[in-house]
């Protein structure tokens, strides 16, 4: 392993005790901070120092702590996730940064996020969206043999590329028009592309993109920030698939 | 109390089969008079709520997450296993059974391990139907790859993501029972108590996670699928909400507590560097198919590895053990690392840390393929770690991962309270004292879509049940003893935090009751557990109020719990003398220093009864009868 430093950070975070809340920044010293050390787990040291001097620590959301659950997330000096590609803030370390960097945390910003607290925000929207069709109606008990019907291996692997995306929001709060197209197109390619799943494309993709809708999430403007921001590098040629099932769906299909 | 397994009668193949025949049915008509709550929404929960619904069943589903899709299943990486013999090299539902049997070392039920391997092929059919992505050859064909303690490759796989994508499809038939408004969701809602009726499970007591509201919810039968205790450890691969708290509050209401300390601990982690780290990260087991583990002959080299010549290594379980090699079972990987460790070869700043080198696989196969088959992982590894494992070995180390131990169940997934039902990590069921790499997510599902369904069923087709609803008396005593709980923490206003002290329980557990133990250390441990847990009641700093989001009060709730816990753990690994699978005991080893099992004395399950706080807590025994297979001494050779 690298050697690692110590640096001393000045963090300035967003703090907001619940959403009617207004908010505000406030500047915390992060001292001593082990560049080996993960963000969060770099928060965890701000927060038992604020907590050992009688504050509240910083809310923040974090589960899995490895680049899968989703559940962590947050806006670091402006880009979702910090400035690493590809990556998720719990596997953000700090040797990324510098000693005497100041550091601005902000939570997901987004109409459809409302804010819970601190950093943490309300993502349910995207648990809604899949209710509206991010399935294949299969009911346990009646499936065939597994290998009943081969899948070429390219195909797979596209669908694989966009089964990969862990749900985090991040592509939303990079939108200027906080777009889930991403999200949606992830989960609706996925599932285009398998031959399970081919029965109810039409009918999955226009339920998904009208429920997105109806919950406010904005336009997809062509900008592409959502890639550039996925942590897992989800591409945005699933919009492109996303807008042929749609289109399909639209005008081929009996199912609106 | 009297521990009744009801394993059916008949030949091991027909139990299953037979046992479905009898079990009572209830008429889908009225199905739809039933709810059930599910805790948890991981494989277990989510496969169970989903399955349930899909039946007919009114489910109400809680999780600690804020969406169902971010159980700590999702981090499972390397694999499922199931006996379809697709590779055409010798597997069997008889050989997965007896894998899992041995692998346990001889500490599970024949009949639950048995039917768990014939309901594998099911779980791979109902996994593909769903749309899960996994691993195919160039004819289109599923891929398989291999793990510990089999000679057959059997684990199928979704590149490193298995457990995301298995549990996406948990998630996804889920959604589609939300959607049909057969399953009620709560997400950030953490159970903090059961709820007992005429000594059946009724309901829960909950905590809502966003308004700090104490909530009631009644039912006809109770499920939990609340997971692993990994965590009681401080540093463990589990996900940071992993708790032992919804387990051990139905521990304390009548529940047996099955070999609490049997606890896993997986050879391939990304070692330790810090005191201020909060977790540890695997790496999948699936690498020791191309990785080969080594460290220096002499002790104190401290060459960089690719500058110490071959002559100067030593592949210690390539030759300690040539039919199983890198691939032997977790438990004999984790104890020869620490053992070489120990003997001063550790590598590393720390010298706790091996090599995981892939040197020659890449030499073999081309950097591509193996790009292909763990890109993801190496590209882990080196945000964590900033080394490059294309170029030089990885450091790996053994950390505490899987818990083998959990609420004892019967046959029917049923524990000592009537009408609570417990799945998945949470249960003690299926591993025995060691658990087989990538058999963790098999149970799970098997648990929830394709067990659970059918033995919920008998239970509530052969009750007559009372009415019950939230008003009632049993209700209004649980949420007063909850909030006088939650009361209690944040009076106490001391001086050090609540991650202070789960450190510290951390620590003591690792010491004295982790990889190896004995006797003396081990009574050693639960006094300073105790003295600890006092300590943590007079001295525990709790920032916030109760009705909010308030992180470290929950937190604290779950370290309380496992205060208590550790004890139990303790006490359970003292009362066990002898060594099997993940439970060593320094004082029983063979020459070779493997575990040494006393089958005479210990063939059986330790199953704890609460008496009462204060209180040791009383042993049952579940004796262990074998009709089928004979234990013998473990051989990896
Ligand atoms: C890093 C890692 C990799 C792994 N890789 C593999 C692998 O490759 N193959 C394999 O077979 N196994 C693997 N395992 C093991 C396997 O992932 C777990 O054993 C399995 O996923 C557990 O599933 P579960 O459904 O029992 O519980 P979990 O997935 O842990 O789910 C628990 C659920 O219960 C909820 N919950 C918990 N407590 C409460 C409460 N008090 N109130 C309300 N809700 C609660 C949680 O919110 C969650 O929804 C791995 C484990 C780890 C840590
Ligand atoms: S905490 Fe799970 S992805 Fe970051």
């Amino acid at each position: 392993m690298t050697a690692a430093k110590e640096i001393n950070l000045t963090l300035k975070v967003w703090r907001q005790n619940g959403p009617d809340d207004p908010g505000g920044f406030e500047v915390y010293r992060a001292e001593k901070i082990s560049t080996d050390m993960s963000f969060l787990e770099m928060i965890d040291v701000v927060n038992e120092t604020l907590t050992l001097n009688g504050k509240e620590p910083i809310a923040f959301d974090h589960d899995c702590r490895e680049g899968i659950c989703g559940m962590c997330g947050a806006v670091v000096n402006g880009r979702a996730h910090g400035p690493e590609k590809g990556t998720t803030l719990c596997q953000l370390h700090m040797r990324h940064f510098s000693d005497e960097d100041t550091i601005v945390i902000e939570p997901w910003r987004a109409k459809p996020f409302e804010i819970i607290k601190d950093l943490v925000v309300d993502r349910s929207s995207f648990d809604i969206i899949v209710q509206a069709g991010g399935f294949i109606s299969v009911n346990v008990g009646g499936a065939q043999d597994a290998n009943n019907i081969p899948i070429p291996q390219d195909v797979v692997e596209k669908a694989m590329d966009a089964a990969a995306c862990i749900g985090c929001g991040a592509c939303v709060a990079a939108c200027p028009n906080a777009s889930a197209m991403l999200f949606v197109s992830a989960k609706i390619s996925q599932l285009a592309l398998l031959p399970q799943g081919k029965p109810e494309a039409a009918r999955r993709a226009s339920a998904m993109i009208k429920t997105m809708d109806e919950l406010g999430f904005g336009n997809c403007g062509n900008e592409a920030e959502c890639q550039e921001e996925c942590p897992k590098e989800i591409s945005i040629t699933n919009i492109a698939r996303l807008n042929r099932e749609f289109i399909k769906a639209s005008f081929f299909s009996s199912v609106k | 109390m009297q521990l009744e397994a009801k394993s059916p009668e008949g030949p091991l193949a027909e139990k299953w089969d037979r046992h479905r025949f009898e079990l009572k049915l209830v008429n889908p008509a009225n199905k739809r008079k039933y709810t059930i709550i599910v805790v948890g929404t991981g494989l277990a929960g989510g496969a169970a709520a989903a399955s349930l619904a899909e039946l007919g069943y009114n489910v109400k589903n809680f999780c600690i997450q804020d969406s169902p899709r971010r159980a700590h299943s999702i981090a499972a990486q390397g694999g499922i296993n199931a006996a379809k013999n697709y590779p055409n090299d010798g597997d069997s539902i008889r050989r997965l059974f007896y894998d899992t049997i041995k692998g346990g070392d001889f500490r599970s039920r024949e009949a639950n391990v048995y039917r768990l391997a014939q309901v594998s092929n099911q779980i791979i059919d109902h996994c593909v139907a769903q749309g899960i992505p996994f691993a195919r050859d160039y004819g289109g064909l599923l891929a398989n790859r291999s793990f510990g303690g089999a000679q057959v490759s059997r684990t199928f796989y979704a590149r490193g993501q298995t457990g995301q994508q298995l549990l996406l499809g948990a998630y996804s038939s889920l959604s589609r029972q939300i959607a049909a408004g057969k399953v009620q969701m709560f997400p950030r809602r953490e159970m903090l108590d059961l709820v007992l009726v005429d000594g059946r499970a009724r309901g829960i007591t909950a905590r809502n996670l966003i308004t700090g509201e104490i909530e009631s919810h009644d039912a006809h039968a109770v499920v939990l699928a609340t997971g692993g205790y990994g965590n009681v450890y401080f540093l463990s691969t589990n996900a940071m909400a992993s708790n032992v708290t919804a387990a051990y509050r139905a521990y304390k209401k009548g529940a047996c507590m099955a070999n609490p300390s049997f606890t896993q601990i997986h050879p391939t982690c990304i070692p330790v560097h810090g005191t201020y780290q909060s977790k540890l990260t695997l790496m999948s087991e699936s690498l020791r198919n191309d990785g080969r583990v080594w460290v220096p002959k002499k002790p104190g080299d401290n060459r960089k590895p690719e500058l110490i010549p071959e002559a100067d290594r030593d592949y210690y379980l390539e030759r300690k053990y040539p039919s199983f090699g890198n691939l032997v079972p977790r438990d004999v990987a984790s104890r020869n690392a620490k053992e070489q460790c120990d003997k001063g070869k550790g590598v590393g700043d720390t010298g706790l840390a091996v090599y995981l080198d892939f040197k020659d696989a890449i030499k073999r196969d081309g950097e591509e393929v193996i790009r292909k088959k763990y890109g993801n992982l190496f590209q882990m590894y080196e945000k964590i770690t900033g080394d490059n494992p294309y170029e030089t070995p990885m450091m790996i180390y053994p950390a505490v991962h899987y818990t083998m131990g959990g609420l004892w169940v019967d046959y029917n997934l049923m524990s000592t309270i009537d009408g609570l039902f417990v799945l998945g990590e949470a249960n003690f069921s299926d591993h025995g004292a060691n658990r087989l790499g990538a058999s963790a997510l098999m149970q799970g599902l098997a648990d929830g879509y394709f067990i659970i369904p059918y033995t919920i069923g008998g239970y509530l087709a052969g009750t007559g049940f009372s009415e019950v609803n939230t008003d009632d008396e049993a209700f209004k005593e649980s949420t007063a003893q909850v909030n006088a709980k939650v009361e209690k923490l944040l009076s106490i206003q001391g001086r050090r935090t609540v991650d202070d002290f789960h450190r510290e329980l951390g620590h003591i557990m690792w010491e004295h009751c982790g990889m190896a133990r004995n006797n003396e250390s081990l009574e050693k441990a639960k006094s300073m557990v105790q003295t600890l847990r006092s300590e943590f009641w007079e001295d525990v700093l709790i920032p916030g109020v109760d009705k909010d989001f308030n992180q470290s009060l929950e937190r604290a709730g779950r370290v309380a719990d496992f205060l208590e816990f550790g004890e139990l753990m303790i006490i359970d690994a003292l009362s066990r003398q002898e060594s099997c699978g993940c439970h060593f005991n320094e004082d029983y080893q063979t020459e070779e220093h493997e575990a040494k099992r006393d089958d005479e004395n210990y063939s059986h399950v330790t199953a704890w009864e609460y008496t009462g706080d204060d209180r040791e807590p009383v042993e049952h025994r579940e004796p262990l009868v074998f009709e089928n297979v004979q234990p013998t001494q473990r051989s990896y050779k």
